[in-house]
């Protein structure tokens, strides 16, 4: 390790400690009146930067994004993420039927969470932001511990509206409201392996396309026409188990997700993913991903018939995505105890391939290739 | 499909009451130090997890029960 790299990495951890003993001296008379024992803890105070890419079917969309977490006094952990996405489309929806653009996406998120008793109690807002399209949430999640805790119940509701823009038209041409209802289940069943199920209701209303998407009936371009409600229900199954007995530091997890919606919608998810201990600093996960949908009800590449709802939004297609992904973790050495930073890298190459949707400019059936890229930094003290 | 969702939902409400069962806690706080492990984690970031959940939200159909605490998107 490079002696100036080491040198700042000290250096920044004698300012996070510097700034942890400043933070318990402002609050710490104040809170400690209250510092009752509890079972369930507030999660460890956390920093995450990292710097992500996607590169796939004529659409780049890079940024930062940055995580802080820091509780105080033991009684409450306030959180705030920052993420960008800088968006260049030429996606194909775009070069065959309106012109590339580029375009910012920035979005806040706070939260604030506490404990009582065995249980935690998070409440997030968030904002995001983009020239002709505004996000909004309020979401209140739970978690409580049972079963010795050998079981921890989660239950969680989100609430959005989004206020729908169009380029070169003053204000809002509509909104659209969503409301999110998850619950979820993970269970120690035995030293070495653990499962979860998690399921969730999403309802939304209002404006639910895109106002430059277009459709086509008997070969001309027609403005897409979506149903103004949906309804979706999804479930998951996860598991992960420790092979230690079979290859020292090593782990196999399996996930499976079932989804379905009221636009005739029925989606596969199914991944499985390896983590190994190369060194005792360095860590290796590496995961396949097979996904595959098939098409809502009013979904059509080329209509042969008027009717009340048309989409040709590939989104809503019959497709398949495969992925493949690696990622390394190095455990940065030689912190004071009570501090962890990690460094990670990872790539994923996804490909998609549509059923039944064109490439007017071909006439074949669509797909494309995709690459992520994270690169990310995460600190605990 | 909607009979498959509730009995999830049942499933879940019902693990609230175990502490009521006689079936006692069988792995022991102090067996769980393997699940603690780094190689036993489902998240490895909570940004990388954000990241990806978008890529894939904003380009299939299905989302949800993902385990990502949803938010706003900019989905347009």
């Amino acid at each position: 390790m490079p002696r100036v790299c080491k040198g700042v990495v000290v250096a920044a951890i004698d300012v996070l400690r510097w700034l942890k003993q400043r933070w318990r001296g402002l609050l710490g008379g104040v809170m400690a009146s209250s510092s009752a024992a509890q079972a369930a803890t507030l999660p460890e105070d956390k920093a995450e930067a990292i710097f992500h890419v996607y590169d796939g079917g004529g659409v780049k969309a890079t940024g930062p994004a940055l995580l802080v977490r820091k509780s105080l006094a033991d009684k409450v952990s306030l959180q705030a993420q920052y993420y960008v996405d800088a968006v260049s489309n030429a996606s194909i929806d775009v070069v065959t039927t309106a012109s590339p653009f580029k375009e910012t996406r920035k979005a806040w998120d706070f939260s604030a969470e506490t404990v009582v008793r065995d249980s935690t109690v998070a409440l997030s807002l968030s904002r995001s932001t983009e020239p002709d399209y505004i996000a909004e949430s309020v979401g209140l999640d739970t978690t409580h511990e049972v079963f010795g805790g050998m079981t921890t119940v989660s239950l969680g509701f989100t609430r959005s509206k989004d206020q729908v823009g169009k380029k070169d038209v003053v204000g809002f041409i509509d909104q659209a409201l969503h409301w999110q209802w998850r619950s979820g289940v993970t269970q120690v069943l035995s030293p070495r392996w653990l499962v979860s199920l998690n399921a969730e209701a999403v309802s939304d209303s209002g404006y639910l396309g895109s106002p430059y998407r277009a459709a086509r009936v008997f070969g001309a371009a027609v403005p897409e026409r979506n149903p103004r409600t949906r309804s979706s229900r999804a479930i998951k199954l996860r598991s992960i188990t420790d092979t230690q007995a079979w290859w020292a530091g090593s782990s196999l997890r399996a996930e499976y997700r079932y989804y379905w919606d009221n636009w005739d919608v029925r989606a596969h998810t199914t991944e499985v993913g390896g983590s190994k201990m190369l060194a005792e600093r360095l860590l290796l996960d590496a995961s396949l991903r097979f996904y595959s949908q098939g098409e809502a009800l009013f979904y059509s590449d080329n209509a042969s018939s008027e009717t009340l709802y048309l989409s040709r939004n590939r989104q809503l297609s019959s497709f398949n995505s495969t992925s493949v992904a690696a990622r390394l973790t190095y455990t940065w050495p030689g912190l004071p105890a009570g501090y962890d930073v990690k460094l990670t890298g990872s790539y994923e190459f996804k490909q998609f391939r549509f059923k039944d949707f064109t490439d007017l400019r071909t006439g074949q059936a669509y797909g494309h290739n995709a690459h992520v890229l994270q690169a990310y930094v995460s600190a605990t003290f | 499909m909607q009979r498959l969702f509730s009995l999830a939902l049942v499933a879940l409400t019902m693990a609230g009451f175990l502490p009521g069962c006689a079936v006692q806690p069988w792995v022991k706080p102090y067996e769980r130090e393997r699940l603690a492990a780094p190689v036993m984690q489902f998240s490895r970031g909570a940004l990388a997890d954000k990241h990806r959940e978008h890529i894939h939200n904003v380009r299939e159909g299905a989302r949800g029960a993902t385990g990502v605490q949803g938010g706003g998107c900019g989905c347009n």
